[in-house]
């Protein structure tokens, strides 16, 4: 090796860095992408917001101020005290939750099962599942008000709940699969095999290292839930959702009021999300496996 | 600790037509390693697989301590496993992962303790009890599965191919290690591996399985010396078996080889006048530059280093075998050198069965 060092170097040719930096401009462009996007969503929330915010005069200053400069409640409160509203945010989050519950009560089961078993009609039932959303949610929602003027769930957050419950299923239970496709069946024959019986290796193993997905499917369920209208509106009269006592007063109602609405929609579906996403980005430090 | 007991164990999988253990009956004596061997496909996993309740078995039966278990649930079976791929539960801590076959079994917490603490002493875990799995390395994820599987005092111990995700280095190094422990804890064990390797130095006894079936169960050493078909003497060595295609001459004292005769032994005294296949393991061909007595000539076509031999390809009589030589030896390709064959070490097959000859 000694003999090979005395050698003198051969000449190197000019290092070429034209390709770092090509890498460092897509970088950079990458990132201005990313500053666009993350605009495009925040700064509709954030005017929003500041409408909300302020007081019913400055909203119509001209020009109007871009800074919140003089926050007040008052708006807010005016919206949350008008009639019926206070009642249709608690009915959004009985609907929202409820329909959270029933979903993934009968969903989770059945995701897991198109995930581990094989059984005859295994793809025309994926394929099924999806002609509930097929349907447009006001051919759905009159056959629905009728059957349940019958049985008289007409009018209540349980008829809503139902709704939605159908509405939410086909997604959760294919986004539930995929979920538990990805926890490895080893992990689950391991737990089986040092003493869990099959509901106590779901609940102990799979469930855990599922939970990330499942989340991402809940936020998907909820805000399906907390935005619906058409359905909701429907399917009550007195006991409506929030979206339904927000459209139906829209119409005639000043400006202020149709900000402070906005506002209260956005606001507890993002709380929500914010919530869930600490389960969604990765819990262990790492991916599964 | 227990014994096992196999018998006419039959599965074919839903949708496949071939039977992926077809008949199988095995004798495992308490306390033995026994390693399954085989080539993808034969049916050594669904094996083990069926020992831990994980598959269930279309007809046969299994005893473990003289108790049947064959369609038992695998939480009911006190058995323990260790999986290919690990299978640690990565969203607990390594202490957990450890200890969680005792806490299933609502062992005491004291117990629980003393046993991790020294199942991780006894496999170099004890720092990293509280990390979590993803802050391992394969191989320490791989020991906490054997520590999983160490501590429960389980009547039968099952390990499949625990070594094969494990680069090459470390593989050798925890093969000797996993014997130590194994052997200190006296448990029955069953391990699935494909390398034959792993299996002669590891086992007890070793079981050659091929398309379902057992092709030879033995000593390990017995495995390699005298293997039973041309099957396990082709999938068992590194190179494997040579297989020479040969012929009793008609006075059964002679081995025809092309135009060569060797003496033959006097097994073959029954089978004068019949096609044979000569098997004979590389390291029991001596080579010389010289011709002696009772040599065969060959011309060699590779030579290829290996630092403690070199192994040659050679051909003898328009046959390809393959040769051992000692490091020393200096050869070219096209060069003709000697071959002999040492008598004892030569096995004998029918030439259409390629089942080894017995004296009759």
């Amino acid at each position: 090796m000694t003999t090979t060092q005395m050698k003198p170097l051969a000449p190197q040719p000019e290092v070429d860095t034209s390709p770092l930096k090509r890498l460092r401009r897509d970088r950079a462009l990458l990132q201005a992408a990313c500053i666009v996007i993350s605009l495009f969503m925040l700064v509709p929330i954030y005017l929003i917001s500041l409408a909300a915010l302020s007081t019913r005069e400055s909203l119509n200053d001209f020009p109007l101020s871009l800074l919140p400069t003089n926050l007040s409640f008052e708006t807010l409160g005016a919206f949350l005290g008008s009639t019926g509203i206070l009642g249709a945010f608690g009915n959004s989050l009985i609907v929202g939750i409820g329909t959270l519950l029933i979903s993934a009560l009968i969903g989770i089961p059945a995701g897991y099962a198109l995930a581990r078993f094989a059984f005859p009609a295994k793809e025309p039932y994926q394929l099924f599942l999806l002609f509930t959303r097929a349907l447009p949610i006001v051919v759905l929602s009159v056959p629905l008000a009728r059957l349940f003027l019958t049985v008289d769930l007409y009018d209540t957050t349980y008829a809503v709940i139902l709704l939605h419950t159908a509405l939410a299923l086909p997604t959760t239970i294919l986004i539930s699969a995929s979920v538990f496709l990805s926890v490895p069946i080893d992990v689950e024959e391991a737990a089986r095999v040092f003493g869990c019986t099959p509901a106590g290796a779901f609940l102990k193993v799979v469930m855990p290292m599922a939970l990330p997905g499942l989340a991402a499917a809940s936020i998907f369920t909820f805000v399906m839930s907390w935005n619906e209208v058409l359905g909701a509106s429907i399917l009550t009269l007195d006991h409506r959702t929030l979206p339904a006592q927000v459209l139906t007063s829209l119409a005639d109602s000043p400006l202020a009021y149709r900000f402070a609405g906005g506002f209260a929609l956005v606001i507890p579906s993002i709380i929500f999300i914010a919530f869930m996403r600490r389960y969604l980005t990765n819990m262990w430090g790492s991916t599964i496996r | 600790m227990a014994d096992i007991t196999i018998s006419h164990l039959v599965k074919t999988y839903p949708g496949a037509t071939e039977r992926a253990t077809d008949d199988v009956s095995l004798d495992i004596t308490d306390g033995d390693f026994t390693v399954l061997l085989g080539p993808s496909g034969c049916g050594k996993t669904t094996l083990l697989r069926m020992l831990a309740g994980l598959e269930l078995p279309d007809s046969g039966s299994i005893a473990v301590g003289g108790k049947d278990v064959t369609y038992l649930p695998p939480n009911k079976r006190n058995m323990s496993m260790v999986f290919q791929s690990y299978a640690v539960f990565p969203h607990r801590k390594v202490r957990y992962n450890i200890g969680f076959g005792l806490s299933m079994a609502k062992k005491p917490k004291e117990e629980i303790d003393r046993k991790v603490a020294w199942a991780a002493d006894l496999l170099q875990l004890g720092p990293y009890l509280d990390r979590l799995p993803a802050q391992l390395s394969g191989g320490q994820r791989q020991r906490v599965a054997v520590a999983r599987a160490i501590v429960m005092d389980a009547d039968v111990l099952l390990m499949d191919e625990p070594l094969s995700n494990l680069d090459a280095l470390l593989r050798l190094n925890f093969r000797s290690e996993l014997k130590k422990i194994v052997k200190d804890l006296k448990t029955t064990t069953v391990y699935v591996t494909h390398d034959q390797s792993e299996a002669l130095s590891l086992g007890d006894r070793v079981a050659v399985m091929r398309k379902g079936q057992i092709a030879q169960l033995g000593d390990p050493l017995d495995v390699y010396d005298a293997p039973a078909d041309r099957f396990v003497g082709g999938f068992i060595g590194s190179p494997p078996m040579n297989f020479i295609k040969a012929a009793v001459s008609g006075d059964g004292g002679a081995l025809i080889v092309g135009d060569q005769r060797l003496r033959a032994p006097s097994l073959l005294q029954s089978y004068s006048s019949t096609d044979v296949l000569l098997g004979v393991r590389a390291e029991n061909v001596a080579v010389d530059t010289q011709r002696s007595s009772g040599d065969v000539p060959g011309t060699v076509l590779v030579v290829e280093p290996m630092g403690s031999s070199i192994l040659l390809t050679v051909e003898v009589e328009g046959q390809t075998i393959k040769v051992q030589a000692p490091p020393t030896f200096r050869t070219s390709p096209g060069a003709t050198i000697w071959l002999t064959f040492s008598p004892n070490s030569m096995r004998f097959y029918d030439s259409e069965t390629a089942m080894a000859l017995v004296a009759r």
